[in-house]
């Protein structure tokens, strides 16, 4: 709800290396820097308190904006490439690469169930948490969305999210968030990235 | 964890009602991963903590109320949490199927108990739930059926206990949605409370857990009752606008009253605007700040 206290990591398997880099956090350093958004890139994003709006953007991706940050995610489906080679390399950036999957059960040619698993690369450094517990370009993350139907009616979609790190973490850090679908756009209130909020 | 909100779902995308055709095992161990909601799964959550609970006026009273020198009664020391304190505890799964022994069939599907958590038995038999005049026990009574993949069970007839550690109430009329979500060695839980007469709407968790084939215990030593400080009668307890901690939560984290003690719009992101202008970041972290040393999750 609120940002942590400096030095509150509470349950992220840190390295020591981690917990040094963390320890430094300044946000006003990160200000200075233009790198107010380093708590809002892919492995936390579905952390932050926030509406989501998910939409078709072409056959083959799906797009997924946050109000929070004013941050938009590409989930690319089929045999996508991430741009490179002589296309250019415009280097890792904050949402990463990401490729996406159905994962559906069948019984016979019939879907009865189904998730969506979704791989993500390529991915500029920053935070886990606001209090700059960090994560580094070496880090991948996994996520699988599931759509759970509440006996009052309600849709909520569960994300569980693995994100690995060489670097900074001891070993996969594995979380879940939830979020409750809503007919309208009612509270839909994009805002500017910050590092203390 | 706060409960968000999207605006546009997946939900065209996603399967989510079709006839229960492709079960999966569920059966082994599953070590506990948990790396949110550390305290609340760890040595509890701290006093007067209900941030996220969509409490109404007389379950944050009743919440208002609790010592937690409570369970420390000795009519008390012995009690088992609800089932709800698979959410809410800390501990690691054992998952194993009762079969019919003539057809190999599943009858239910069984959750190993903890030394604060009987054993949940999910009948997969399809035999009804009892009467709502029928006993109720922290144990309550489960049933469950599975969509595709997923297996969704839903407990009734459990006793008055807990949401939280701290005293968060949940009455004998809850009710516990779990939804089992299997991806590969990764299991999540969806875990939704309903309760008419502390809550005013569902209260949600997720967590998750990875196999392990180091087995899990499927309980722990037997419960002795002794004296921890509390004599026999006495119930501790605080009286209206008499509990102490009232303002902890403030003083550590810098989250105000009308935030900790909860209320669905706690649950939403949109409850932040109201607390934004008197947020100020928290001085360094001096207690229950982690990591987790090496070797812990």
């Amino acid at each position: 709800m609120v940002t942590p206290a400096p030095g509150d990591y509470q349950s992220v398997p840190m390295t020591m290396a981690a917990i040094k880099i963390a320890d430094a956090w300044d946000p006003a350093k990160d200000e200075a820097a233009g790198d107010q958004c380093k708590s809002y890139g892919a492995p936390a994003l579905l952390r932050v308190p926030e509406h989501l709006h998910i939409t078709w953007q072409d056959d083959q991706t799906l797009r997924m904006d946050a109000d929070a940050g004013k941050q938009t995610r590409l989930f690319h489906f089929g045999d996508w490439k991430a741009p490179g080679g002589a296309q250019g390399d415009a280097g890792p950036t904050l949402q990463g690469d990401s490729v996406a999957q159905w994962e559906i059960q069948r019984a016979g040619p019939r879907p009865v169930n189904g998730s969506l698993k979704v791989t993500t690369s390529h991915l500029k450094a920053g935070y886990l948490r606001k209090n700059g517990v960090p994560y580094s370009e070496n880090a991948g993350l996994t996520e699988y969305y599931d759509l759970v139907k509440e006996r009052n009616g309600d849709l909520l979609m569960v994300v569980t999210i693995v994100v690995t790190d060489p670097m900074y973490l001891r070993e996969p850090f594995i979380i879940s968030s939830h979020f409750k679908k809503q007919d309208g756009d009612a509270g839909w209130n994009p805002t500017a990235c910050s590092a203390r909020w | 964890m706060t409960r968000n909100k999207m605006s546009l779902s997946l939900a065209m995308l996603l399967c989510v009602a079709f006839p229960a055709l492709a079960e999966i095992d569920l059966s082994g161990s599953w070590t506990a991963k948990n790396h949110e909601d550390n305290m609340e799964r760890g040595a509890g959550p701290n006093p007067d903590d209900w941030a996220g609970l969509p409490f109404n006026e007389a379950g944050r009273e009743k919440a208002l109320s609790f010592s937690q020198s409570t369970i420390s009664m000795p009519e008390r020391i012995c009690w088992f949490q609800t089932q709800w304190h698979i959410a809410a505890g800390p501990f690691s799964l054992k998952i194993w199927s009762e079969n019919d022994p003539l057809t190999g069939k599943i009858n239910a599907w069984v959750l190993g108990g903890w030394e604060t958590r009987a054993p949940m038995t999910i009948w997969m038999d399809g035999r009804p739930h009892p009467s709502k005049n029928a006993p109720h026990d922290q144990t309550g009574f489960t049933t469950g059926s599975w969509n595709g993949d997923v297996l969704t069970a839903y407990t009734t007839h459990i006793k008055t206990g807990y949401m939280r550690r701290n005293g968060a109430p949940s009455s004998d009329q809850a009710t516990i949605t779990i939804t089992f979500m299997r991806h590969g060695d990764m299991l999540t839980l969806a875990l939704v409370m309903e309760d008419p007469v502390y809550l005013t709407e569902p209260y949600i968790l997720t967590r998750s857990y990875m196999s392990t084939p180091t087995p899990v215990a499927v309980a722990g030593p037997p419960c002795i009752v002794g004296y921890e400080g509390v004599e026999e009668g006495r119930v501790p307890h605080y009286l209206p606008a008499k509990n102490p901690f009232i303002d902890e939560m403030d003083k550590i984290y810098h989250i105000p009253r009308e935030a900790s003690l909860g209320g669905a719009e706690t649950m939403y992101p949109d409850f932040r605007d109201k607390i934004k202008d008197k947020f100020v970041i928290p001085p360094k972290c001096t207690r229950n700040c982690g990591a987790p040393v090496p070797g812990q999750n």
